[in-house]
């Protein structure tokens, strides 16, 4: 199937405070576009979790939307540390985040858990010492 | 009840007032923002005390109504901005959440 539509974003790891522009954008961009707001609501809430994931663990990295006629795509591709037991990382409560972003209200263990519970479909693929890609689809029917 | 009325009938301070005008579907007090955009369904009040940039974000992200601030807390600047940028209305209590809590179900039970 043809892809309608591709946004890429770079996600700045410098600064958590300003996380979560590429999902603020993406969420503006289908809304425009007349996405059902349920559809909406589960990207932004799924690529925010994945976005602020890149920026704790793996000082940032880059971002593709893909809109097609059936589904959305989110992939998240970061060259930071990767996840050493990927199972361990997806139970909720368990976390490697730093006091700095638990002090922010986040690092609680709850990332992957809620991308698993916002998105259709979830991949992820990790290497340890050279990157994690978190690929994201979630259903437009 | 439209964030503006409860504004109102409560006593809260507006802080932003940018899209006061959503109605107001639940309540949902938590600090853990990881919980809140797992958590908190659409329309939410959300009742913290976390004052950073990111409590506005994730307001957005889980279409929330509105945030309310407890015990008098005050926004940070970037996170003020982030509210009126998006249309985020953000509300003041001076009591605690527990209370906050209670005076908003009072209100919206009336």
């Amino acid at each position: 199937m043809s892809t309608a539509l591709n946004m890429h974003y770079i996600v700045d790891g410098s600064d958590f405070t300003t996380a979560g522009e590429a999902s603020t954008a993406v969420k503006m961009s289908l809304k425009k576009l007349g996405i059902a707001p349920d559809i909406v609501r589960k990207v932004a809430i799924a690529m925010y979790e994945a976005e602020i994931n890149m920026v704790i663990h793996a000082g940032g990295g880059e971002a593709d939307v893909m809109l097609e006629s059936d589904k959305i795509t989110i992939r998240l591709i970061d060259h930071g540390k990767g996840i050493p037991d990927v199972d361990l990382a997806m139970k909720e409560g368990y976390s490697t985040a730093p006091d700095t972003v638990r002090s922010l209200g986040f690092g609680a263990g709850m990332g992957l858990p809620n991308i698993k519970k916002y998105s259709d479909e979830m991949y992820i693929d990790t290497e340890v010492g050279k990157g994690t890609t978190v690929t994201i689809i979630i259903n437009l029917h | 009840m439209k964030v503006s009325e409860l504004c109102s009938a409560a006593g809260f301070t507006q802080v932003s007032a940018d899209g006061d005008d959503r109605e107001i579907g639940g309540v949902y007090a938590c600090d853990l923002l990881s919980w809140v955009i797992g958590r908190a369904a659409e329309n939410s009040i959300l009742v913290t005390v976390m004052t950073n940039v990111n409590v506005i974000a994730v307001a957005v992200m889980a279409d929330l109504s509105c945030v309310v601030l407890c015990e008098g807390v005050a926004l940070d600047d970037a996170a003020l901005q982030k509210a009126k940028e998006n249309g985020v209305a953000v509300l003041s209590s001076e009591k605690p959440v527990y209370e906050t809590c209670l005076l908003i179900n009072k209100v919206m039970c009336s």
